[in-house]
């Protein structure tokens, strides 16, 4: 196959005996008839492993049938692409039809999770669910969803990941900084060490504060408490995102600062982080975002509650996640109703900071400044602008000399 | 302007006299480097801390225990008789992560080559918004899911594999109910580390050099050609450093699987059928139970999963950092 694509280079060496002259090879082209040659092996495939599947072996099972069907039309689609046009298009097809599978089963599945709750939440939802706790919750007797709701894991949930961002963010940042900025000795173990602890379970951080803090009464369960477990789990997530965003900083800005004989914190200061300043923020957001969902480094450390408890530094308190885990287990419809509300309203906790990490992260690192820049990169220019950029790029430094 | 400032310092400064160049740092910045390295070391305490304590905490069951703490299985800590130890935990959490793996891996890997090859350029930003999206999904909402809307659309699929594949050990059912079991624990564990291997391998997919990949497609390589012999080469460190990153997280998930499982301390290794444990969703579990010695033995549990993640995590954030910084991949 490949001699065969190789031909047009090496004319000596091509094999003589080819029917088809070797045109130009464009497996990309994909016309209305490609589209309905798809579509046919689509529709052959799903009546042959009908047949195949309840008719001959007397299968049963949608996730079955599934499977059958899409190996059977990928067999299908290269058979007859090969028959039509060629056996590399042939493959080359299939693989997209299977790179495209991959990617729309993740997207629906997302898809499907978030409809899933959404539309098992929404029906129930009532002004209560914000206002109310769990305390006129009774375990045996006449309950009312009405009287029930989630307010104190609202409370809960802000507050701790509050705290976490106030500790996390600083120490964080610093990190990062110290990885791109400062160096020295140490920095590649310290990034490594990093992107293994955004890997450590997070039940393992819960667990770690109640061994250090809470068993020998340092701190009692406690909304602080977990946000110090958050912390330990938001340390590595925002610095690893925020190192990220200051690799891309120019480092012609920091030269520049340096060489005005900024120092090195002022040049971080006043220099880096401002430039990086929607990246720091969206890296910050997503943290905290993954922070929020997180239910068991709260296990071991807000303990969980059925009332109001405004105060983070004392007392077991609830929070989101945590919420819908206790009520999903219980046995009791109401609860379940209420814990299917509580994923509802953490889902849009995290999406809302999902969507402004986005639209912040969107403006990006020192937008106005790279584009004023793009004029004088010789690679991104236009023909025209060719003809200027030399003139305006050199014209300072020839006139400096004297 | 710049000539006439030039000219000036020409015209006043001697041509000869030596400047002074200072290169030691101001105590500002000594300052400034010692807050921030102490922040970067501290990084490395916190994760010294973590594994000493729980090391630490988790002692008394060692003692009660002994070496069989690595050989049994249970959480039978209260009594004069105490029966617990973390095999059935140890062996039901690589289960699932196998499984997960099986199931997350073909999926992450082509969502990955969708992003960086196949998707047109102007939807990428928001498609890879989307499955960063999926990452911040809560496992909590996950395992819901997992256990209210997915299980009872795969019993079905459980039983047929169960009925036609049963020749296959580990698709063989001996006790009937396939609910709750740590192959669909594995496969809810499976989507949710599909974000995790996909942001990794998708930036190393796209960091392949262009002039290699432009060099194939001229040759006359189709999409596909190009891919397995340009960005797969190129991004195989990578790939095995996400994989096992997705391992770690796999052994590590905690409330999905403790919503989905049944808890039952057989080893068995028929996956399909009803019960098992890990070691995470065991901590999850039973938390505020079993007494002071319980709880010595959930810490000890602990200490074990942090060791395993930590060097399966350590090795695969070497292998990552590695490939992304673009050593190892010079061909």
């Amino acid at each position: 196959m490949s001699t065969t694509t190789l031909a047009p280079v090496a004319p000596p060496e091509r094999p003589p005996s080819r029917r088809r002259p070797p045109s130009p090879v464009r497996p990309h082209d994909f016309g209305v008839a490609d589209m309905g040659l798809f579509l046919m092996c689509v529709a052959s495939s799903l009546a042959l492993a009908w047949v195949i599947f309840y008719q001959l072996t007397l299968l049963s099972g949608a996730f079955g049938f599934l499977i059958v069907w899409y190996a059977l039309l990928l067999t299908l689609y290269w058979i007859a692409t090969s028959q039509v046009v060629d056996r590399m298009t042939a493959t080359d097809r299939v693989v997209s039809v299977v790179v495209v599978t991959g990617a729309a089963v993740i997207l629906g599945l997302l898809l499907y999770v978030i409809v899933w709750v959404s539309a098992k939440a929404i029906p129930h939802i009532d002004l209560h669910l914000f206002t109310r706790d769990q305390k006129y919750f009774v375990l045996v007797g006449h309950n009312v969803l009405s009287t029930v709701g989630v307010a104190h894991a609202i409370v809960g949930t802000l507050e701790q990941v509050g705290f976490a961002a106030l500790l996390g963010v600083p120490v964080a940042v610093a990190t990062a900084v110290f990885l791109n900025e400062v160096g020295g000795r140490g920095t590649r173990l310290i990034r490594t060490v990093i992107t293994a602890m955004s890997g450590t379970p997070s039940v393992i951080a819960g667990v770690f504060i109640y061994s250090i803090l809470i068993i020998n009464h340092v701190l009692g369960y406690s909304g602080f408490a977990a946000a110090l477990a958050l912390f330990v789990l938001l340390l590595p997530l925002v610095t690893r995102t925020t190192e990220e965003v200051l690799r891309v900083v120019p480092s012609g800005l920091r030269e520049a600062s340096l060489a005005l004989g900024a120092s090195e914190w002022r040049t971080v200061w006043s220099v880096v982080l401002p430039t990086a300043r929607s990246g720091v923020v969206t890296a910050v957001l997503l943290g905290v975002a993954r922070a929020a969902g997180e239910t068991a480094p709260l296990l071991f450390t807000a303990f969980g509650s059925q009332v109001m408890n405004p105060n983070v530094f004392s007392h077991p308190q609830s929070a989101l996640p945590l919420q819908v885990w206790t009520n999903a287990r219980s046995a009791d419809p109401i609860l379940i109703t209420l814990a299917f509300e509580a994923a509802f309203v953490l889902l849009v906790l995290v999406l809302i900071l999902f969507v402004a990490a986005r639209v912040l992260g969107r403006t990006r690192t020192g937008s106005r400044r790279s584009r004023r820049w793009r004029r004088h990169d010789p690679s991104i220019l236009g023909p025209f602008d060719l003809q200027l950029a030399p003139v305006s790029s050199d014209a300072p430094t020839e006139g400096g000399q004297p | 302007m710049h000539v006439a400032a030039d000219d000036a310092l020409v015209g006043v400064r001697p041509p000869v006299t030596p400047i002074t160049v200072r290169t030691d740092r101001r105590t500002d910045d000594k300052i400034f480097r010692a807050v921030v390295r102490a922040a970067g070391f501290g990084s490395l305490v916190l994760l010294f801390f973590i594994g000493l304590f729980l090391l630490l905490r988790g002692l008394p069951a060692l003692h009660v225990m002994g070496w069989r703490f690595f050989t049994r299985s249970g959480y039978q800590t209260l009594g004069s008789h105490p029966t617990f130890g973390v095999l059935a935990s140890l062996y039901g959490s690589v289960v699932v992560a196998v499984v997960a793996l099986t199931v997350g891996v073909p999926i992450a890997l082509t969502t990955s080559l969708f992003l960086s090859e196949y998707a047109p350029i102007w939807s990428r930003r928001t498609l890879i918004a989307l499955v960063d999206l999926a990452a911040a999904v809560p496992s909590v909402v996950y395992g819901l899911w997992g256990f209210f809307e997915l299980q009872p659309n795969l019993v079905g699929f459980s039983t047929w594999l169960s009925q036609h594949l049963s020749f296959i050990p580990i698709f063989k059912v001996v006790s009937p109910p396939v609910t709750s079991s740590l192959f669909i624990a594995g496969i809810v564990v499976g989507i949710m580390i599909v974000p995790i291997i996909t942001s990794i391998t998708r930036e190393v997919f796209s960091l392949a050099p262009p002039g290699e990949r432009e060099g194939a497609l001229a040759l006359g390589a189709s999409r596909s050609q190009m891919i397995r012999s340009v960005v797969l080469p190129f991004g195989r460190g990578g790939m095995i450093g996400a994989i096992m990153l997705g391992l770690g997280r796999a052994l590590g998930e905690t409330i999905a699987v403790a919503i989905i499982l049944g808890e039952t301390f057989a080893i068995s290794p028929h996956i399909l059928q009803h019960g098992g444990t890990t070691i995470a969703s065991l901590i999850a579990i039973h938390f505020p139970s079993g007494g002071p010695r319980g709880i010595a033995d959930l810490l000890l549990c602990g200490f074990v999963l942090f060791v395993l993640t930590m060097v399966i995590n350590l090795v695969a954030s070497a292998v990552v950092n590695r490939s992304r910084s673009g050593a190892g991949v010079e061909l």
